[in-house]
């Protein structure tokens, strides 16, 4: 007999000796379990001191108070996002500023080596800015967020949220843990895919990874904060620039997880119908965190990983982005030819043929969306060095026609649209098919084409712009 | 456009077989409670920088390091958290089928000082799969701080395996636990579990059962606690098994680990 | 066993011995997994803001579950 028909009939056997009180078996024998448990225990702990203040539920009453609970939580993330969008200020022009002095040296060697202008414009505007930029661009910002993430992280906040967020997602037919899922997507939404094994319910666990794109990733962060403050902060004094622009992303995310939300929401009643599974969480003791040590992980493990991806897929984008602007066509460039295809519909969507292109070249990274839109801009007039927030507000606005309406609907393009490679590639890898693959691809995408064309032309029909 | 739980079965469990090691290097593994510091003791002993935040599940990911105790290197694998093994969500798969099929050279189950008789349900049902079990109580120092006190000596002679404490922040007690470790894989110390004794009717039947399993199952799988399973209705256990006895792929890396 | 209730209805702070789980399935399993037997002591700790999930203090450890969960265990309030 085989293996396999053998334990069927033990099976069977054991069935019939437990007959219908099956579930009373297995009650007994978790019962036992924890008697034992319990009996052992109770033998060998001792408390010296039985009373003592317990520091973890007056941390709780507060952080999950009716009255404070959802202030401190969006005020922390707006800490966060202030901290991030004030801090990165000075050593991203710092760090620009270093890299294009590195350009003009290399410009300068290109030129005493007499080398051909094909091959050093693809290395050094090509390959070498592309690569500046993405630095200059996101590692400030990074490696700030990840650290103060980190912190919050290690010190056991995050399913504090997750509690106390859960009726929304109990309303929305979705899992609580999907709170900690789009946390871990704020870091990358790739790594939100893998969190999402966290959640034992495959429907829910799928309403959580077809919505994790919803929450701005680190890519996708320095886009919304250089939009942000170019537009939303540029009117005022810099002192306030800064404070403006954290209420300006705040908002962003705030859409995003409504977006999150109504999406779930929707799947829940349409293609994954369900009932909600049972729900639990372990709110676990608060621990002081090693703040070295988070510094230094985060920064080693998460920053450098992060940036290394984009910086491997920036160069070789650089490069691309640079041919395909520099091969003419009769007198216009291939881009600029492809942007002029998708220019009618970018149009409608309230953006230009540009920015389209630039979220499609960037389907490898997200961090590379904005780059790769600068460099064609660049590439196609004067080159400049954009060091500051004021000279791509001169190359926006004064040379590319941007409103505060392009903007806004780049803004909301940009946390609705199709996830990155790697993201598509790991919900490839854990869902196994390739069907919630492709929604996952749709469903952000339809949110935002159909956002940015409401947003589009009820603006101009009310005659906002323009 | 069904939905199945494929992608949480076969292939995780698949993957977890895949042990990068060479085939003499004894294999641990790090099973636990959610929150229990285990990350940070898996840290500890490998040197390896796996990030540790505080939210239960954060290892979802099974890591893998190893480390080197006495001039002899041990791979070191770091199970996910789970409050259980009764397999009702994924990570309790992974750990289960793990210690079960995987047959590491020692089990030590992390567990927290401050919360030990939630964490013990833990530690007797994997003494039920496997008697290599080394039970590490962690966070001592947190516990200190509580003004617990936890008699280590009396709980291995309940548990009838060796009990070490640490406090994995700061190394305390790790040079002492690799040292039981090596006792347990090389065989100088042999732990002798006491195992739960269930209701004199669950006794019965498991009575009944466990020849049948054994002569079923051999000697691989422990056939008492096969039984019980199968008296709790535990049909994903027989189709791991099913799984793991009859594909000879499975089989084949079983054996290599085993070797 | 005459004042059973439900332990989803019971006051923050109060204190209660599980007497049954009138789940099923997988839902009655976990609950026995988080410790809820017959006989154990449970602290109702806090409510979420909105007031649903609601965190216990079961066998040592803080544990939120939705209301409908949590009212499929029988308590008696101690």
């Amino acid at each position: 007999m085989s293996t396999e028909a053998a334990l069927d009939s033990l099976m069977e056997e054991a069935r019939s000796i437990t007959g219908s009180s099956q579930s009373k078996v297995r009650d007994s024998i978790v019962n036992s379990i924890y008697q034992t448990a319990e009996n052992i225990a109770s033998d060998v702990v001792s408390c010296t001191s039985p009373k003592r203040t317990d520091w973890d539920r007056k941390i709780d009453n507060i952080l999950t108070s009716r009255v404070w609970g959802f202030p401190i939580m969006f005020g922390v993330l707006a800490v966060v996002f202030w901290v991030t969008i004030a801090g990165a200020n000075v050593p991203s022009s710092m760090l620009a500023a270093g890299l294009f002095w590195i350009e003009d040296r290399l410009t300068g060697f290109f030129m005493a080596m007499h080398a051909p202008a094909w091959f050093y414009g693809f290395l050094v505007l090509g390959v070498y800015r592309g690569l500046a930029w993405v630095v200059s661009v996101m590692l400030p910002p990074m490696a700030i967020f990840f650290s103060m993430f980190t912190l919050l992280e290690d010190l056991g906040y995050l399913p504090r949220v997750a509690f106390n967020l859960d009726r929304f997602f109990k309303k929305a037919g979705a899992h609580g843990k999907q709170a900690l899922t789009m946390s871990m997507g704020f870091g990358c939404n790739a790594a939100g895919i893998i969190a999402c094994r966290i959640i034992e319910s495959p429907r829910e666990r799928l309403i959580a990874t077809l919505t994790n794109n919803f929450v701005p990733c680190n890519g996708r962060f320095p886009t919304l904060i250089a939009l942000a403050s170019i537009f939303v902060a540029g009117s005022v004094s810099l002192s306030f620039s800064s404070a403006l622009a954290t209420l300006a992303v705040a908002g962003l995310v705030a859409f995003g997880i409504a977006v999150t939300l109504f999406v779930s929401w929707t799947l829940s009643k349409t293609l994954l119908r369900g009932e909600p599974s049972s729900f639990t969480l372990e709110l676990p003791p608060y621990r002081k965190p090693l703040v070295g040590q988070v510094l230094i992980r985060s920064v080693l493990d998460r920053t450098i990983f992060v940036l290394g991806r984009a910086v491997v897929i920036a160069a070789p984008a650089g490069g691309l982005v640079w041919i395909l602007a520099n091969t003419m066509v009769g007198d216009a460039s291939v881009l600029s030819i492809v942007a002029g295809w998708l220019d009618p519909m970018a149009r409608f969507m309230g953006l230009d043929g540009f920015i389209l292109l630039a979220f499609i070249l960037g389907l490898p990274a997200n961090e590379i969306v904005f780059p790769i839109l600068i460099m064609s801009y660049v590439s196609g007039g004067t080159l400049m060095e954009l060091d500051s927030l004021a000279d791509l507000r001169y190359l926006l606005v004064d040379q590319h026609g941007w409103t505060w309406l392009t903007a806004l609907c780049t803004l909301v393009f940009s946390l609705c649209h199709w996830p990155c490679g790697t993201t598509l590639f790991t919900i490839q890898r854990e869902q196994k098919n390739w069907r919630w693959t492709v929604l996952a691809a749709l469903i952000p995408t339809t949110a935002g084409v159909v956002a940015c064309i409401m947003l589009n032309n009820l603006v101009c029909a009310l005659g906002l712009v323009y | 456009m069904g939905l199945t739980s494929q992608s949480t079965g076969r292939s995780t469990t698949r993957e977890i077989f895949n042990i990068k090691r060479n085939n003499n290097e004894p294999v641990i593994a790090l099973a636990g409670n959610p929150n229990t510091g285990k990350s940070t003791l898996f840290n500890a002993l490998t040197g390896l920088r796996q990030h540790t935040g505080n939210w239960p599940g954060k290892t979802v990911l099974r890591a893998e390091g190893s480390f080197i105790h006495n001039g002899r290197r041990y791979t070191l694998i770091d199970l996910p958290g789970t409050y259980s093994l009764l397999a009702n969500s994924a990570d309790e798969e992974v750990a289960r089928d793990f210690i079960c099929f995987a047959k590491p050279d020692a089990t030590v189950v992390v567990v927290d000082a401050t919360c030990l008789e939630r964490n013990l349900n833990l530690v007797l049902q994997v003494m039920e799969i496997t008697s290599k079990v080394i039970v590490c109580v962690n966070l001592i120092d947190e516990a200190r701080r509580k003004k617990l006190r936890v008699d280590a000596d009396k709980l291995s002679k309940k548990l009838g395996v060796p009990v070490i404490t640490t406090a994995a922040r700061s190394g305390e007690g790790l040079p002492r636990l690799m040292d039981v470790i090596s006792d347990v894989v090389w065989g100088r110390l042999t732990p002798k579990p006491k195992l739960v004794r269930y209701t004199g009717e669950v006794e019965e039947a498991i009575a009944r059962l466990e020849p049948k399993v054994r002569a079923a199952v051999g000697d691989g799988i422990n056939a008492r606690w096969v039984a019980l399973r199968l008296l709790d209705g535990d049909t994903k256990l027989v189709q791991a098994m099913e799984k793991f006895l009859s594909e000879k792929e499975i089989v084949r890396v079983a054996q290599e680990v085993l070797a | 066993m005459n004042n059973t209730v439900s332990l989803g209805c019971l006051t923050n702070g109060s204190f209660a011995l599980v007497t049954e789980l009138v789940a099923e399935g997988l839902t009655r399993r976990r609950l026995l997994d988080l410790g809820l037997v017959p006989g154990t002591k449970v602290e109702v700790i806090r409510r979420s803001p909105v007031g649903d999930p609601i965190a216990f203090g079961i066998r040592g450890a803080v544990i939120a579950l939705r209301k409908e969960v949590a009212n499929k265990v029988l308590v008696n309030p101690l």
